[in-house]
Order: structure tokens, then sequence, then C-alpha cells
């Protein structure tokens, strides 16, 4: 890629608890984002996705707290800035759309009310300003009646529009990064349609580089340009959406598209699940870590950790069996 | 022994906010259907469609409004105490939400034999045993009785949920969206578990969800539920083939694939405008958002027409005069 | 959970759900865990040890103590602690504080225990009925209730008290019966948080009788609020029956509680200031320690807090 990253995530670390009895939770995570494209970061629940994101904002609390890396946004290091000026850069330069929309409105305040906040929190706007800025906002994402809907409650929305909403406000200071962490998760599948339909709009209209968290595979393979998978903390196989689905490298991604090939198709392919569970962070197998779960596992897989090799000049795993299988060839 | 295992007909169910007047709204408006022998129905939908009130009436967990529902011919809404908790026994439930479905303060052990003490069946000692051995039936280790379900992870307290289920040998099981709220890889183990465990007991099942890859993969039939109302049902590779509903067809079509050659963010299917309100009465429920709605469909509500001889839909796209494209 | 920050509930998830169930260590015996875990709480396990101290110490008044309570000697009048004899000094009648303490400890115990005991079980069955029961019932109890709910609480107890004959028995009564409906109406809202969880709709699945599912099923998960309430009241309801009696319609003088001893010494504050200093700390030391206790108790009932 010769355009300049958006993002640029280099080692980052985030550590909850102490060091004797804490886990880290991220550990070295490495990655960019383009402007307008779209990476997907895929893994499980446990895996780190979300505190991923979470550090991205600066948004970790203690007992959590971010041990090392660096974030570039714009030529700056985001985890140098002080609260103040990083309060600027969240909601005008990266924009973030929670999982539940639920409880990411405030229930007390109107629609109008949170998005006007947002604007003014970043631009110099008079109220009224801001209110016709609102308006736009919420035609753009797709809510009827936008003038008299400002002034309803977040109660009196459907979850879909709801999500809109939290969108409008994501987008509202026109940032150069959005966020998405699990945006769909909690809506029906049709609403999910044209949710991802809108992000994708958005995301292409404003050129912006979207980061989608998510753990479903079928929402990757319709919104991502590429992929990132992460297991455990560590992220296992870097590669754009197409080879990823059809040359995956990683033992976890094979296994993990297998096991939604086993549910989603016909009941011609077998049912074939991943044995074992995720490791428990707090004790991390010492090499690779999905060792212990992996039908390919050699013995150096539980001597030696294994980093991210190049399959190709845009497809990474982490994973010996790159160079094997390579060599084979 | 009929093959007919489960039969549940015209039930109706309605809510009312507190203090109003009127009839409230329908969330389960005239279901029917059958479950045979070692079948696997699946009861898809979108979130409102009214399953879950659904699968809570098959339970009798909720009074019906109107209907019936009766399992191996014999009435089970209304029969007596006595014989209704004597049938309970047939039929049993698994949740969603795995570890709220435990009870907290009681050991793993005990949530397991509680069916039975709840039924007055069994000695403390036989019920220790029962539940033992079934948490190895579901691949959890039967030394593990005597903790607490907050000690497991989700799919483990799901394994436990299913044990409690099987220890009064039911010979239903509803699941209740019982593998959404877990990932993929857990997901699968549950989803063989489950078809081990049916195969292994000559189980039927009853199988409620709104993720259609699942049910695709495990149910032998399946209804689809839009506004309380069931709008089709039929083999799964049939109706996943060949839906005969416009809603069935939408819902299929909004399904991400895990493949990006063949389905990408522009290719997934909208359907226009929300679930809100109530359907207009006298109408198709779908009316409103169905691309294919013409002249009928706001004049009265379209029964379940038969298009193959276990297949129906109700949508007049499938009356003989339109099928024949004489109108 | 939802009181966590987003990013520490994201982090707690991590850590939850990456670990199995431990495989070793298969001791029988839950209960063995619940009591280790309460011994473990240093603060509940010495509360409840310096209560039970007290208790003693009330109950063998006599023996403790070298005089009577209501001893008075004009001779040995102000006399601060630390005097030879009284250990703990005299009021202004030259009465022996140690056994004022000692005496007047039983009534203000008896008041501050009893009828927060009584009223919490009376309550917790009423709110425990009226929420899961609901429709009819819910309503007759929970409007009987606020007939009682419409006055001052300690308005109410004086009006009960006044009715009657002075005495303790008096002061127990009207405390319980004005208690009754915080307790109802805080086990009826604990009920309806209750009742909704799939594992109780699991019970009703398996054929149990709503009688079985209230009290083996709702009850237990009901408890703990009203354990901590019923803790937090206790000390609170040793200064209410002191300002019964202060009014002359609980016990009577000469007999002390240590409300009392707090009233009286307000004269003399400033010549013998341990005259009320040492019944308010009373007062204050065993509220706090049923405090602890109750949270101990309360987290040694609920398994959660099971740390193996």
């Amino acid at each position: 890629m010769s355009t300049p990253a958006t993002l640029a995530v280099s080692n980052l670390c985030t550590r909850f608890g102490g060091s004797s009895t804490g886990a880290t939770v991220v550990d070295g995570v490495t990655f960019t984002l383009q402007p307008g494209r779209t990476t997907a970061l895929v893994g499980e629940s446990g895996c780190g996705k979300s505190v991923t994101a979470l550090s991205l904002m600066r948004l970790i609390e203690p007992p959590g707290h971010i041990v090392s890396g660096s974030v570039t946004l714009d030529g700056r290091d985001l985890l140098t800035l002080d609260e103040r000026e990083m309060e600027q850069v969240r909601g005008a330069r990266i924009g973030m759309v929670f999982q539940d929309p639920l409880t990411s409105l405030n229930p007390a305040l109107s629609i109008g009310g949170q998005i006007v906040e947002t604007l003014q929190a970043h631009q110099p706007m008079s109220r009224a300003q801001a209110e016709r800025k609102a308006i736009e906002l919420l035609a753009r994402v797709g809510v009827a009646n936008p003038e008299q809907r400002i002034h309803d409650f977040p109660h009196h929305f459907s979850g879909g529009m709801r999500q809109r909403v939290l969108i409008a406000a994501a987008i509202s200071c026109s940032p150069s990064v959005i966020i998405a962490d699990e945006p769909t998760t909690a809506l029906d599948v049709t609403v999910q349609a044209k949710i991802l339909r809108l992000l994708h709009d958005l995301q292409r209209d404003m050129g912006a580089a979207l980061l989608l968290i998510t753990h479903d595979l079928g929402v990757v393979a319709a919104m991502a340009d590429e992929v990132l998978v992460m297991y455990a903390g560590r992220i296992v196989e870097r590669a754009d959406v197409d080879t990823l689905f059809h040359n995956p490298r990683h033992p976890y991604t094979k296994a993990l598209l297998a096991c939604v090939a086993g549910i989603e198709d016909d009941r011609r392919t077998p049912l074939e699940p991943i044995g074992g569970s995720a490791p428990d962070l707090r004790n991390p197998p010492p090499a690779c870590r999905f060792a212990p779960r992996c039908p390919s596992a050699h013995d150096i897989c539980r001597r030696q950790d294994q980093t991210l090799r190049s399959v190709s000049p845009d497809h990474e795993a982490a994973c010996v069996l790159v160079e094997t299988e390579l060599s084979l060839v | 022994m009929s093959d007919l295992l489960l039969q549940v007909e015209s039930l109706t169910k309605a809510f009312r906010r507190q203090g109003a007047k009127g009839a409230g709204v329908r969330a389960v408006a005239g279901v029917s259907l059958t479950l045979r022998r070692g079948e696997t129905l699946g009861l898809v939908g979108e979130s409102g469609c009214g399953k879950s009130t659904l699968s809570r009436l098959i339970l009798s967990l909720l009074d019906p409004d109107a209907g019936m529902v009766s399992i191996d011919g014999i009435d089970f809404i209304n029969s007596s105490g006595r014989t209704k908790r004597e049938m309970r026994r047939r039929i049993q439930i698994v949740f969603q939400d795995a570890l709220s479905s435990l009870n907290p303060r009681m050991t793993v052990g005990t949530n397991i034999a509680e069916p039975m003490r709840l039924q007055g069946l069994g000695t403390a000692a036989s019920r220790r045993a029962e539940a033992q051995r079934l948490l190895g039936v579901v691949g959890l280790r039967p030394e593990h009785e005597d903790r607490y379900p907050h000690e497991f992870s989700g799919g483990q307290c799901q394994r436990i949920a299913i044990a409690r289920a099987l220890i009064l040998k039911p010979e239903i099981i509803v699941f209740d969206e019982a593998v959404s709220a877990l990932d993929v890889s857990i997901r699968a183990q549950i989803l063989r578990l489950i078809l081990d465990l049916q195969a292994m007991f000559g189980l039927s099942y009853v199988f409620v969800s709104h993720d259609l890859g699942v049910i695709k993969r495990i149910c032998d039939r399946v209804a689809v539920m839009y506004m309380g109302q069931i709008v089709e049902i039929g083999p799964t590779d049939v109706v996943c083939r060949e839906p005969r509903h416009p809603y069935t067809a939408a819902l299929l079509s909004a399904i991400p694939i895990a493949d990006p050659r063949r389905m990408r963010v522009a290719d997934l299917g909208q359907i226009e405008g929300d679930t809100v309100g109530e359907a207009k009465p006298g109408s198709c429920a779908f009316e409103p958002r169905c691309p294919r709605r013409f002249e009928p469909c706001d004049k009265a509500v379209p029964a379940l027409i038969d298009v193959a001889p276990d297949h129906s839909a109700a949508c007049y796209l499938n009356s003989p005069g339109i099928l024949r494209g004489t109108l | 959970m939802s009181s966590l920050p987003v990013s520490a509930r994201a982090g707690h998830s991590e850590l939850a759900s990456a670990a199995p169930a431990p495989l070793e260590d298969p001791r029988s015996g839950a209960r063995f865990w619940r009591l280790k875990s309460f011994a473990r709480d240093r603060g509940a396990l010495v509360s409840g040890l310096f209560l039970l101290a007290v208790v003693l110490a009330v109950v063998f008044a006599p023996l403790i103590a070298d005089y009577r309570p209501d001893e008075a000697d004009n001779l040995a009048r102000y006399k601060p602690i630390g005097t030879p004899g009284h250990i703990l000094g005299t009021d202004q009648q030259g009465r022996d504080m140690l056994a004022r303490l000692l005496f007047g400890g039983r009534v203000s115990l008896l008041v501050g225990v009893v009828p927060t005991l009584v009223a919490g079980a009376i309550g917790l069955g009423l709110g425990l009925t009226a929420g899961f029961i609901r429709g009819l019932v819910d309503q007759i109890i929970m409007r009987c209730l606020d007939v009682v709910f419409a006055f001052p609480m300690v308005l109410l107890a004086i009006a009960i008290a006044g009715s009657m004959r002075p005495g303790v028995l008096t002061e127990i009564l009207a405390i319980t019966i004005v208690l009754i409906p915080y307790f109802a109406r805080l086990a009826r809202t604990a009920t309806e948080g209750v009742t909704p969880m799939p594992f109780i709709e699991a019970a009703r699945a398996a054929g149990g009788a709503p009688m079985t599912i209230m009290v083996r099923y709702v009850l237990p998960n009901v408890f703990s609020p009203v354990i901590v309430y019923a803790t937090t009241l206790m000390g609170l309801m040793i200064v209410v029956g002191s300002g019964l009696s202060f009014l002359g319609l609980g016990v009577q003088p000469p007999t002390a509680d240590w409300g009392a001893m707090v009233a009286e010494g307000r004269v003399v504050l400033r010549r013998a200031p341990h005259v009320t200093i040492l019944p308010g700390c009373a007062i204050l030391v065993v509220s706090l320690a049923f405090n602890f206790l109750g949270d101990g108790v309360r987290d040694a009932l609920d398994p959660r807090t099971i740390r193996r």
C-alpha cells in the first residue's frame, strides 16, 4: 500500500491486573488502517479484540492499563497525549460505534441533544447550527422525519434505529477513523443487513478507515477488505478477505472457517467443533497459544513462540507450517 | 403410538399493558403446528415475532387465550394439576442465557437433580448418582457436581442446563435460542452434543432461533414466524432453496454468507421498513413491507396454503390462479 | 457488572471466559467452602467474635460488675475513667458506669436486635408472598402496609408505645410493627427481580409447585438484601428505642439503656464527658460490628463469592 496509513498500531500491549496475577489481554498487536478500506478484526469472545479497540481510544481504566506500544494518528502517537488532547481526538478524529445501542445512549437526553452535544464538544457551533447539522446527519443515516425525531428519546426508537443514531453521532465530525465494535450483533438479521449497508456507504462517501470488530465471519465476508484474526490476545493471521476465506494458513483460521461452514451449510458438511477452549490468559501456554488445540501441532509449536510470517506480501500467518508448506512447493 | 408427538392448534396469546383497555397486542396469533417423533422442528423469526412466547405456551409456562397443546394426543394445557405435572416430564426446555437458567445458590449437581426432586422421584442418593451420570453424558466431569454455576464458562453452563433437561427422560426438548449467545466454536460443540443426544435417546426437538444458518444445519422442518403467525412451514432444505413466502425469501437473502465471493455487502437483501406496531387487522401482516404485494394482500389475512404435500405458505402468491399464471 | 466501566467489563470477560472450570481439588462439601470464605473475611470474623463477647458480657453482667446499675453513691460522683474501684468512672449520681453499660446493654441489644429480626422475618414473608403471587394478594398486602408507611417511623412508634403500658416489651413491639413495611417492600422488590429469571421458569417447567419454588428458589435469592438491611438497622433501632425510653414509654429510669444514658449524660457533658461518650461509643461500635457481621453473613451465603 503506497497511500499513507490513517492509523498505525505498533506492538500494542494492554494488561489487566497486577504483574503476577494479571493477564496480558492484548499482546503485541500491530496493524494499520488505510483510508477508504474496511479492516475486520475477528475472533471469539475473550480474544482481546474489544480491548484492542478501547486501547486505541485510550478508554482503558484500572485494573487495566496500556503497557507499551504506539498508536499513530496523523503523525501523533495517541498514547503520549494527555487526557485533554485525547478528548479532542475521540469523537472528532476517531468515531466509535458500540455494540449495544440501548446502553450507549443516555436515556435521559433526547436523540438530538446527544448529537448536538458531540458536535458542540468538538466544533465551534451555535446550538441552532448544531441542531441543523444533527437533522442532516439523521437524514443521512436513514432516519425518517428527522426534524421531528430529534426531539424523541432513545426508548422511542427500535434497536436498528438507535444504532443509526449512534452511527450519526460517530460520523458527526467527519472522523478519519471509524471503529465499530460488534455494531450489529444485537440486531435482527434484516436490520443488520441495512446497518451494514449504511456503514459501507458512509465509509465510501467519507473516505474514512473503518475498523470493524466482530465474531461473525459472515459479516466479515460481506464487509471487509482486509481481515485480522485474533486469538488469545495476538493476531494470528492477516490477509485480504478473499485470501483469508479461500486460502487460510493458520490452523485456527482454518478451524474457525470449518466450524462456520459446518454450521451454515447443509447437513452434508460435518460439524467440526474445535476441541478444548481458549487459554487462560493469566497463564498462557508458553509457546504457540493455539498449540494445545491445534490438529497440526508439532513439537516446535510447544517450545517456541510463533510470530507472524509472510506467506505473500499481503498475507501473514503466525504458524510454523507457513514455512514448511512453502518449502514443499 | 402415533407419529405425531406434539400437536399445537390455534394457539393465541395477547398481552395487555397494565390498565389498558381493549384486546392488547397479539404476540401469538392462531399458531398451529405438529412435531413428529424423532424429528427436529425449527422455529425461526426475528425479534418480536412471537417465537419465545410460543415456546412458553407450548411448555405451559404461560396460559393461552385460546388454542390447544397436546402431547401424544393428550391435552396438556387444560389437564388437571397432577396429570399436568406428570406430563411435564415429557417436555423440557433449554434457555438462551445458560448461567441465569441455573440457580446460582445451588451446586451444579443439585441444579441438575432438581427436576427429579420437584417431581418427587428417587432418593437423594439416586438423584445425585443420576446427576453425576448426566454430567458425564454432556461432556463434563462428574466430580464437579459440587461446584457452582458461576464457576463455569457459558458453553459449560449450557451443557449443565442440557443435563438438567435430560434428567426426567423427556421425549421433547425445546431449545429457545440455546446456542445464540455462544461463540462459534462452542456453538459447534453444543450443536454436536445436541445431535448426538438426539441419536442416543431418540429425542424430538423444537429448535427456536433467529439464526437460519443453524436451523438449516440441524432441523428437519422449519416454521417461519412473522408477527405472531407462521408464514411458511416445510422441510428445511426445500424452504431454504425455494421459499414460497416473500418474508422467508427476504430473511434468507439478508443472511451474510461466510464467503466473500458469493456475497458482499451490496448483495445483502434489504427489506423496507421496520417491524413496528401491530399488523393491520384484516390484511397480511407482511403487506406493508412486501416487495411483491398485490391486490388481495390488504383485503384479508392469508391462510396457510399447501404448495406441496408437506410445505405450506401464507401468501396469496401461492393461490392456484397465480401459480398457474392465469391471473 | 453494569456498574463497571466499559473497559473493565471487557477485560473481565476476557479473563472469565478464558478460564475453564478448575480441574484440581474435587473436595466435597459446599458448606466447607462457605465457612472457609466467612473465616477469611476478617472484618466479619472480628465483628462476630466481638459481638459474642458483648453478649456474654451483658448476660453475665452481675458477675462482671461490682455494683448494681442503679446503686447511687453520693460520695463517688463524677469519678473519671480509671478510678480505682470504678474502672469506667461514675455518673452524676455516683453510679458505676461499667455496671450501667453492662446492664443497659441488655436492654439496648434486645431492643436493637429482636424487633429487627422479627420484623425482618415477617416483612420477608409478606414481601415474598406479595411479589411472587402478585395480583389481588399483592395489592391487599401492600395497601395495608402503605397505611403504616404513611406515618413517620418514630412518631408511629411513639404512638403505638404510648397506647400500651411502658416497658421493654412495649418498645420491642412498637418498633417491630413500624419496621415491617420497610422489610416487606424491600423483599417484594427483590422478589420481583428474581421471579422472571430463567431458572425459576426452568423449575416451573420441571413441575415445581408454586409454594416449593417460592421457598426453595426465590427465598434464598432474596435473603441478601434483607440481611444487609437488617444489620444496618440494628444500630439505628437502639437509638430509636432510647428515644422511646427517653419519653417514658419504654424502660423507666433508673433502669438504663445506652440511649437513655446518652441523654442523661448531656447535662454533665462539660464536667464528666465520659458519662455520654461511653454509651455513645458503645452504640457506635456495636452498630458497626452488626454491619460488618451482616456483610460477612451475606457473602458467606452467596456462593458467587467463594474463592477456591
